[in-house]
């Protein structure tokens, strides 16, 4: 379980929370805009050593299938994925929008 | 291939979609340290950074329950959490607080204090940037001597801060807490390892994370993690742990890497020049003789 994004709505007086409890892991926004390098994982060099997953700061690398794989809706592009990997299994390339 | 550090995390994200800037080293800290803590974390997070990402409403970042605390109030407001769920006759859950420097070191020190005099349950982490990163960059007491801010501006007669790093640590360790350890997220198992520690001792425990803030530091934000790494190798900081009464040293550099390098690479130190450097490595000799004698190390 991880927060996961909901349909973006707009609230009105009503709903807002007059106490400052809200439901947790609430997410509207992505925050891909924020990047301009996108790294990119080679799945033929990976061999899911988890040290990109465990330095992330945004925690959006995974395990899947033994394999690397990048939340980008979430990924800022900080690129300290592409430097932990010892085995240079992370490119970095330019974000094109 | 298995990851021992790794495996030993929830696979769960608790801070996830925030809005800190990219290769944020606190974000890092309070993300690794849910991940040990787990669902039934309670987290306090006082005004600050983490606190300035991560409630952003509707946008809510923390999975598990969490509450901003007043900046002063940190420790106070875990105080609090911790009696009143035991009150209620909870027993599995972590009271846990995640305050920057200014926050523990400035305006928070009395409430924790206060928290460690009682021996609270509870587990204070400091994330530790070197100022006051959320308002902009102004000076705490734990940033280090040289550093530029825009509190300690550096111009030709004065070089950015004129004053040497509070021991947060030590300061934490002479109330003779059950438990207090330093980090940093540059060695994040270790880290992950005394937060591991820290959840099962009973009493006030303190972690004290070095983690780089890009913007603060004048840094790319992919060097975070390398620079975290390289202030424990050039001696600046330390791993060391306080556990009944004794000092313990967790990672003894065979030699210490360049500080000047370590110093370079930041534009908040661009400005220093030789003497400030020699400063600077006569201030770190000197902590290394202390801890040489003072702490034990195996």
């Amino acid at each position: 379980m991880k927060p996961f994004l909901r349909e973006k709505k707009t609230f009105s007086a009503a709903e807002i929370p007059e106490a400052t409890a809200f439901e947790a892991g609430y997410l509207v926004t992505v925050n891909s805009g924020w990047r301009s390098i996108r790294p990119v994982i080679d799945t033929g060099r990976c061999i899911g050593c988890e040290q990109c997953y465990l330095y992330c700061p945004d925690g959006v690398i995974a395990i899947q299938n033994g394999k690397a794989v990048i939340d980008y809706d979430f990924c800022k592009g900080c690129g300290i994925c592409a430097k932990i990997c010892k085995i240079g299994a992370i490119g970095t390339e330019a974000e094109h929008k | 291939m298995a990851n021992p550090t790794a495996e030993r995390l929830s696979r769960d994200e608790y801070f996830y979609g925030h809005k800190a800037c990219a290769g944020c080293g606190g974000s890092l800290a309070v993300r690794a340290a849910l991940k040990v803590l787990g669902q039934n974390a309670v987290s306090v997070l006082p005004a600050g950074c983490m606190s300035a990402v991560g409630f952003n409403f509707p946008q809510l970042c923390f999975s598990n329950n969490s509450i901003i605390s007043t900046f002063a109030g940190t420790a106070s407001m875990l105080t609090g959490i911790e009696t009143g769920l035991r009150a209620k006759g909870y027993s599995d859950f972590t009271a846990v607080g995640f305050a920057g420097d200014g926050g523990t070191a400035d305006i928070g020190i009395q409430a924790l204090s206060g928290a460690i005099d009682r021996n609270d349950n509870i587990i204070y982490i400091c994330y530790d940037n070197e100022a006051y990163m959320n308002t902009g960059i102004q000076k705490s007491g734990l940033t280090p001597f040289g550093a530029r801010t825009t509190t300690t501006p550096a111009g030709a007669n004065i070089h950015g801060n004129l004053r040497p790093k509070k021991n947060m640590f030590e300061i934490a360790a002479a109330h003779d807490i059950p438990y207090a350890a330093t980090a940093s997220v540059g060695y994040l198992p270790d880290f992950i390892k005394k937060v591991e520690k820290a959840s099962r001792i009973k009493g006030t425990k303190y972690i004290h994370v070095i983690a780089p803030c890009p913007t603060g530091w004048g840094i790319a934000p992919d060097e975070t993690v390398e620079i975290a790494k390289e202030v424990v190798d050039c001696g600046l900081w330390y791993l060391a742990e306080y556990e009944n009464g004794e000092f313990t040293l967790n990672h003894k550099p065979k030699d210490f890497t360049s500080v000047e390098a370590y110093l370079k690479k930041q534009g908040r130190f661009k400005h220093l020049d030789l003497d400030d450097i020699k400063t600077v490595i006569e201030s770190r000799d000197k902590k290394w003789a202390f801890i040489e004698k003072n702490f034990t190390y195996q």
